[in-house]
């Protein structure tokens, strides 16, 4: 085991998925010079050449789009989205193509491939450098979205990912990556897509949560712990699609009580179909409302840190004070 | 002047045979087309997709292509260039009737959708020019893995003015990868001519901003896209990289069955078109090149008109769907 932050995590994934598979070919902007503007490449194109790490035109779609043909054609392509912001060009490659080759060719292509992206705010990247976007491409059959917040998820399902046979949208909360530190194993692992994981048990309530606003649950958890004697069980759904509904239900019908808390704005969420799931099929073994903590409903994070932390914080303590209010209820 | 096309196929490798094939396959496109639009009339078919007018681009271009070795990306209107890849006219109206054993869906796609593992015919959707980049991506990993082989798009003009398709050809000549890309230009795009899609002339002229050679054929003379197809495969074959090869041909018929198109062109323009067919034209360098005579000519016509029509009745003949198997082929743990 070796302690490590969620960036290099990745970072080592990547390399050892690389040197065991030639078929792995990593492409993006600035991934191969420059490393990647977080470094996750640094030093791969001197090792496994500019053939296999490759530095392309700043075209978003055309990146999904080549993947997708190499991918058709025998190689398991990495492709890296600078910042998930810039990804929006692509998403008719992934939506018309990437998710939907295998079901209109009934079964005959597939399109294993993985589309990494940094996302998330309170970094300072002001609106198109902290957007959520694990929502729209949760929404397409077809695709599947990881979002892992540990060090060891992000390894075992990077590696999960790359040998999925169908397309992975592989989101990386920009936050998590030097502030989320720990053990990875050093022998090889797989982490299952479509597996939530209980982060934290607990019998009071449950917090479903990814990203970095799971980190933040569970300081709070532990601090609702310590005040009160509350025990919240938070649940890390890791995989937004497929969901790990199972999971999810199996807590919420031990706590009766269920919170789900994410960073992306409110509406049409990932909040909104997990608290959807609950409520068809947990509704009469809850004792409360289920409550959904969502960001604001504006068009993206503000780059002034005063606008930025009311973004991501509205009121002092609330997602502690939004779980006090659920135990309580 | 038919003569000398005649010398130039010699001179390109093609014997008697070749030629007389591909005037068959040209005139099975043709008749097929025909006896698809009779079956959307007759409420059998949806929807279908006309190719008549482009069959001597489409012939002509996938003629140097390889079955089996190089890859084929086409679009939907390009039922020439997969009879040229191994696709049967039984195939082609199982697609068309969406049956159970339609080979690029199972009848999931609209017909004309194209797509084969088997025959190396790559699936593409109906949005635009979408297929160019993967073009390009395939063609790198044949370039990464060191293979001989080509892989080949085609489009419409009006595919060039999307992104991707930008982005497509800019990767491709970046790299250098073997793959040729094929503009089938009929002037419109569904309706809007191509003054109103581009302020150049020629699609092959912006070959050169990419820096890759653009070359304008006449794409009714199927032997002159069959030889710039030629020069254009060998270049990728040889470390040469792209071309864009820009073919000027003309839709006879509406875009789709769905279309109409007196809305956005007179009948005398098409009357005139009419008169360079490309079948017909080719039809008649046969015969003046002594290479084949009408009788036999006529005969040919007649076989692929008896295997069309056979092809219709097995095609309507074989089974839907099964409803239950909607759900399958999502990922790949959902098998069939």
């Amino acid at each position: 085991m070796t302690e490590k932050n969620l960036v290099t995590a990745i970072r080592d994934t990547l390399h050892d998925e690389m040197a065991a598979d030639d078929r792995v070919i990593l492409l993006g902007e600035d991934v191969g010079a420059r490393g990647g503007v977080f470094k996750v490449s640094e030093g791969f194109m001197a090792e496994f050449g500019e053939d296999r790490v490759v530095d392309t035109p700043l075209a978003e779609s055309g990146i999904v789009g080549v993947a997708i043909g190499m991918a058709l054609h025998g190689l398991r392509p990495v492709a890296e989205i600078e910042f998930a912001d810039f990804i929006h060009p692509a998403f008719d490659q992934i939506l018309s193509e990437a998710s939907r080759m295998r079901y209109r060719t009934n079964g005959d292509w597939g399109c294993p491939m993985v589309i990494r992206a940094p996302c998330g705010g309170g970094i300072h990247g002001a609106l198109y450098h902290s957007q959520s976007i694990e929502a729209f491409y949760a929404h397409i059959p077809g695709v599947k979205v990881v979002m892992p917040s540990t060090p060891a998820d992000a390894a075992g399902m990077l590696r999960s990912s790359i040998a999925d046979p169908d397309p992975v949208l592989f989101l990386e909360h920009k936050k998590c990556y030097r502030l989320i530190k720990g053990e990875v194993s050093d022998e090889p692992f797989t982490t299952p897509i479509g597996r939530a994981d209980v982060k934290r048990e607990g019998t009071d309530l449950t917090v479903v949560s990814y990203g970095y606003e799971l980190h933040r649950c569970l300081d709070a958890a532990a601090r609702l712990e310590g005040e009160d004697g509350v025990g919240a069980e938070v649940i890390d759904v890791r995989s937004l699609a497929p969901l790990d509904t199972e999971t999810i239900l199996a807590s919420v019908r031990k706590t009766s009580r269920a919170m789900v808390v994410y960073e992306d704005n409110r509406t049409y969420g990932a909040g909104a179909e997990i608290a959807a799931v609950i409520a068809e099929q947990a509704m009469f073994d809850l004792d409360a409302p289920i409550v959904r903590i969502g960001g604001p409903d504006i068009p993206a994070m503000p780059f002034a840190g005063a606008l930025e932390h009311s973004f991501m914080e509205p009121e002092p303590d609330h997602i502690f004070a939004a779980m006090r209010r659920l135990a309580r209820f | 002047m038919s003569t000398q096309v005649s010398e130039t196929a010699l001179g390109s490798g093609l014997t008697g045979d070749d030629l007389l094939a591909m005037h068959r396959t040209m005139v099975t496109a043709r008749l097929i087309d025909e006896a698809a639009l009779r079956q959307n009339r007759m409420g059998r078919a949806p929807f279908v997709v006309p190719v008549s007018g482009h069959e001597g681009c489409q012939i002509g271009t996938a003629w140097p292509m390889r079955r089996g070795v190089d890859v084929w990306v086409p679009y939907y209107r390009d039922l020439g260039i997969v009879l040229v890849a191994g696709m049967t006219p039984e195939q082609v109206f199982l697609g068309i009737f969406s049956k159970a054993s339609d080979p690029t869906s199972g009848g999931r796609q609209m017909p004309n959708h194209w797509s084969s593992r088997e025959l190396g015919i790559v699936s593409h959707s109906s949005p635009i020019a979408t297929q160019v980049p993967h073009a390009a991506g395939i063609a790198y990993a044949m370039k990464y893995r060191n293979e001989d082989a080509v892989v080949a798009s085609w489009f419409g003009e009006g595919a060039t003015s999307e992104g991707d398709w930008h982005e497509g050809l800019n990767f491709a000549a970046i790299h250098r990868l073997p793959v040729v890309f094929v503009c089938e230009n009929n002037e419109y795009a569904i309706s809007v001519p191509q003054a109103k899609q581009m302020a150049v002339a020629d699609v092959a002229s912006r070959a050169e901003g990419y820096g890759m050679p653009g070359v304008v054929v006449d794409g009714n003379d199927v032997l002159a896209c069959y030889g710039a197809m030629k020069d254009a495969h060998d270049r990728a074959r040889t470390g040469g990289g792209p071309t864009l090869i820009e073919c000027k041909t003309y839709r006879f018929l509406p875009h789709t069955s769905d279309d109409d198109d007196k809305t956005y062109r007179s009948r005398e323009e098409v009357e005139e078109h009419r008169h360079h067919d490309p079948v017909e034209r080719f039809a008649t360098e046969l015969v003046d090149g002594g290479v084949a005579d009408r009788d036999a000519l006529r005969i040919a016509h007649d076989e692929v008109k008896a295997v069309v029509e056979a092809a219709i009745q097995a095609a309507w003949d074989a089974p839907d769907p099964d409803p239950a198997t909607v759900g399958l082929h999502v990922f790949a743990e959902d098998p069939g």
